[in-house]
């Protein structure tokens, strides 16, 4: 997959995120995963892929954090 | 103005009004539904809220709602409802919300009856709500009173930042005197820290839940020196016939009244008694009843209920005179010839010189 | 949040309306205290998104009661009012009443609104307040660790159903969206559910349809989430969702129960504010205003220094006891004296006895207590014998009939028969007996100056009619009061050379 070429983005603050993984259940091309490593409170922390994100917004709707998920779009040049 | 016959339940609305009341949430009950009444008459004719609530427990909430508003907001009631009105007096006093409750007290426990009584001052007075806290209690003994202590009841609820009660038994609410009413007061801003819905109040907020010890132990203490404050500044009391006495009678509202006229009994046969009268209930008159134990033999406590008040006075008096009591209740209130049975009583007891206390 | 490709841009990040650090909480201030997949999260995001593409955050007052969602004041950045449990719409209540422009949401959760605020939610509802009720059920106590809530469903386990919900014992889920929509005021009532992305988006829309009601002056607007407890129901995020999709809805189904927010009127709460030098007309406080002008009649004040009128009045409820009580006070204010009126009083409406305390006196009253009457004005036996007893020697009494009761009489006061609702029946109406009487008194005793009376007439009096009728009940009985020299003893009232 070409990230450059993505419609969108995630950012996730892997702090804020509590690992529920509603965002990874709920994101239609699947390129959310909870991670292997432990955030500061002891969670897994939901991570991006790094590529595929449709910018949907439908994680971010899903998240029970105020700011755990951000979704960007790519900007029409 | 001009002194117009006025009955209590209704001089008390017209007092709030007068004194920038602007909301007013109740429930009716007897005998305190003239007040809900006139409240329903005349709140819309000056722009204010009325509401009929579906209970007391609403009434004081709808009271909580107001007061965070940062309105001038009371409610009325009387026994069995001023009980279902007790978790949202902690509330209220935990919040730091300034508003007036009106009890005109009715005949207990259960559903009692509907005549008066003082059975309420432990409920209102030493708190009957959870936690560490205090209602300021007004007492009146006449309808002029409580139209003046109502004023004041506002006044001193914003200055503490906490709930007011009106402690009167439901004589004075039924009765009709002749009242003066005050010019009306501006209805004052809205505070700084009330939540009205604007920009400026945004960041605000009302509140009583701190979990931890020590923000709750700060919170608390805060109230406990502001209850100290009221206790050094706030006491009222009338004192009549004191300097000389032998005997001092304490009573309040209703009672405090017979009581002069027993004192005059009292006196046209040679008894030297006297009356203090509290009319602030909390913060007690301590040291004005203290004080009193220099001077005079005996006290006796006469109460329209089966000793309530009487323990404020013993906690004044610290065991360092005796102290009679006398109370009536189920409806009744003392007559001044069985309350001068008592001081000729309790003149025997603290051993007074019996050519005084049979004299006459 | 800094992205790597600077041709991104934010669409959906942390809602303005969420202070950027919860400084109400010790730690973890960017975190809710919500649990991994709770229900509660999403709404409150729902919520601040709602207030923001609104753009009512000033105006907004979030009250929050107990439950889970007791800290939502931690969260939003609106006004914030925390009261006690299920308590919330009385409180929006009165926000609302007093500040009409704000926009007032109460949050509350099953067991704060469905159990014990039922009342304060259906009252809330069926006077159509104008406010916005978000309710999340998610048919459990959460806070308090797990207990039975009203909408918990039938046979799921709960701290307080260890064998599960049985309807023989615990009752069925109550279901709130159904039970407001039998009322006539509310304006929308929806039930929607976090169970899957759609709904949630549906819910979105709901939330903001809730606020937008109100912003507009519609009524009552209310919002039922069926939400995840993932951490009490024992399940994880996912499966949590899932069981508010397939299951909850089975019991809680989805929908629409009430929409008129195209139909409903705006109602707008503000009222017109008189001037401050207005109220005392609107009490009634002014000078005496009659409406002739005529009632302010002057009466030579000139109260006899020793007077001193203790009076009981008795009857039964309908002889005009109080109000006989309440003409002699008015007419002794009239004449410079302090008076007090003291009523027995009872449930309303029903017959029975009646009196009421009058004093009358030169120098300020101490107790409004008669104990110890000077003057008793029985309308009936029972009152005589009731009251007699307690009369002070050398007192007054005057008795509703032809004569005395043989076995009352000898005593140390004075009792004149009047038969005043004979005479007032003869002038018309038994209603004007109290007047009768009253009259009687006056003549009897001169306890009062002429003109007295007038004040207390044009003040008590409403209509004309009664007004000439009262009038000549108040002569018939200051007349029959000459024809009656029966009386065993003379008259003394205490210490009123007036008297007698």
């Amino acid at each position: 997959m070409d990230v450059a070429r993505d419609r969108g983005a995630v950012a996730i603050d892997r702090d804020e995120c509590k690992g529920c993984g509603l965002c990874v259940e709920a994101c239609p091309p699947r390129v959310l995963r909870l991670s292997a490593e432990l955030n500061r409170y002891g969670y897994h922390p939901a991570e991006y892929l790094g590529s595929g994100c449709t910018a949907c917004g439908i994680c971010y709707y899903v998240c029970p954090e105020p700011g755990g998920i951000t979704v960007l779009r790519r900007q029409v040049a | 103005m001009e002194p117009q016959l006025i009955k209590g339940n209704e001089a008390v609305v017209k007092a709030a009004l007068l004194a920038g009341c602007r909301a007013y949430y109740g429930y009716p009950i007897t005998p305190a539904s003239e007040i809900v009444e006139m409240a329903a008459l005349y709140l819309p004719e000056v722009g204010g809220v009325f509401v009929q609530a579906e209970s007391e427990v609403a009434a004081i909430n709808m009271l909580y709602g107001g007061a965070s508003a940062g309105v001038r907001a009371m409610t009325a009631s009387s026994g069995p409802g001023i009980s279902l009105m007790q978790e949202g007096f902690s509330y209220l006093a935990g919040a730091e919300l300034p508003c007036v409750i009106v009890d005109m007290m009715r005949g207990g426990p259960g559903l009692g009856s509907i005549g008066p009584e003082q059975g309420d001052y432990f409920q209102i007075v030493k708190g009957g709500g959870h936690g560490c806290y205090r209602n300021l209690v007004l007492a009146p003994a006449s309808v002029q009173e409580l139209v003046d202590l109502t004023m004041l009841a506002f006044e001193l609820a914003d200055r503490y930042r906490n709930p007011v009660v009106v402690l009167a038994d439901a004589s004075v609410g039924q009765m009709m005197e002749p009242v003066s009413f005050p010019e009306p007061r501006p209805v004052p801003a809205a505070p700084a820290w009330a939540v009205t819905g604007t920009a400026a109040t945004r960041h605000n907020l009302v509140n009583s839940i701190h979990l931890e010890p020590d923000v709750l132990e700060g919170h608390i203490r805060a109230l406990e020196a502001k209850y100290r404050e009221a206790e050094r500044s706030e006491p009222r009391w009338e004192a009549w016939r004191v300097d000389d006495a032998d005997i001092v009678l304490v009573g309040y509202g209703i009672v405090g009244r017979v009581l002069r006229a027993v004192v005059e009994t009292a006196r046209r046969r040679g008894i030297r008694a006297g009356l203090l009268r509290p009319i602030t209930l909390y913060p007690f008159p301590t040291r004005a009843i203290r004080a009193l134990a220099d001077t005079a033999r005996a006290f006796a406590v006469v109460e329209m209920s089966t000793g309530q008040l009487v323990e404020d006075v013993r906690l004044a008096l610290e065991g360092s005179r005796p102290v009679e009591t006398y109370g009536r209740v189920g409806g009744n209130i003392p007559t001044v010839e069985e309350v001068f049975q008592l001081v000729e009583r309790t003149l025997v007891g603290a051993r007074v010189p019996s050519e005084v206390s049979t004299n006459g | 949040m800094a992205s790597d490709a600077p041709a991104m841009a934010v669409i959906h990040g942390r809602s303005p309306i969420f202070y950027r650090r919860f400084d109400r909480k010790d730690d973890d201030q960017h975190q809710t205290h919500y649990c991994p997949g709770c229900g509660h999260g999403i709404v409150t995001k729902l919520l601040a998104e709602a207030i923001d593409t609104l753009g009512i955050q000033d105006r907004t007052i979030l009250v929050s009661p107990v439950g889970c969602s007791v800290f939502g004041y931690e969260y939003l950045d609106v006004g914030n009012i925390q009261v006690a449990h299920g308590r919330g719409p009385a409180v929006a209540t009165a926000v609302k009443r007093s500040r009409p422009d704000s926009i007032v949401v109460s949050y509350q959760g099953d067991g704060d609104l469905a159990a014990i605020g039922t009342a304060e939610i259906v009252h809330a509802a069926n006077r159509g307040e104008i406010v916005s009720v978000i309710f999340v059920n998610n048919a459990i106590y959460g806070m308090t660790g797990g207990q039975m809530a009203p909408t918990t469903l039938l046979r799921e386990k709960t701290t307080t159903t260890p064998l599960g919900r049985d309807p023989a014992v615990h009752g069925y889920p109550l279901k709130v969206c159904e039970l407001l929509a039998t009322l006539d005021a509310p304006v929308f009532l929806e039930r929607v559910a976090l169970g899957s992305n759609k709904q949630i988006m549906a819910t979105g829309r709901a939330l903001r349809r809730a606020l937008e009601n109100q912003v507009h002056g519609l009524g009552f607007s209310l919002v039922e989430v069926l939400s995840p407890c993932p951490t009490i129901w024992g399940l994880d995020p996912a499966e949590a969702q899932t069981f508010v999709r397939e299951t909850m809805t089975r019991t809680f189904p989805l929908g629409n129960f009430r929409d008129r927010s195209a139909s409903a009127v705006p109602r707008r709460l503000a009222v017109t504010v008189p001037d401050l030098g207005e109220l005392p007309r609107i009490l009634g406080l002014g000078p005496a205003s009659g409406a002739d002008g005529a009632s302010d009649t002057v009466v030579p004040a000139s109260p006899v220094p020793t007077a001193d009128h203790r009076i009981v009045v008795a009857g039964f409820g309908g002889q005009g006891v109080l109000l006989l009580g309440e003409f002699l006070a008015e007419a002794g204010l009239s004449a410079g004296y302090h008076v007090s009126w003291l009523p027995s009083y009872g449930p309303q409406m029903r017959s029975g006895t009646s009196n009421c305390h009058v004093r009358i006196s030169a120098v300020p009253i101490d107790s409004p207590v008669v104990s110890r009457p000077n003057v008793l004005i029985a309308l009936n036996e029972p009152s005589l014998r009731k009251f007699l007893l307690s009369m002070e020697p050398g007192g007054l009494v005057l008795y509703n009939a032809d004569r005395v009761p043989v076995d009352c009489a000898g005593n140390d006061v004075r009792i004149t028969p009047i038969a005043s609702t004979a005479i007032a029946d003869r002038l018309g109406s038994a209603k004007v007996g109290n007047m009768v009487m009253l009259g009687a008194l006056l003549e009897a005793t001169g306890m009062l100056p002429d003109g007295a009376l007038d004040r207390a007439l044009h003040r008590l009096v409403t209509q004309e009619s009664w007004y000439e009728l009262d009038r000549a009940a108040l002569q018939a009985g200051r007349a029959a009061v000459h024809r009656m020299t029966a009386a065993p003893a003379e008259p003394s009232l205490a210490r009123d050379p007036a008297m007698g």
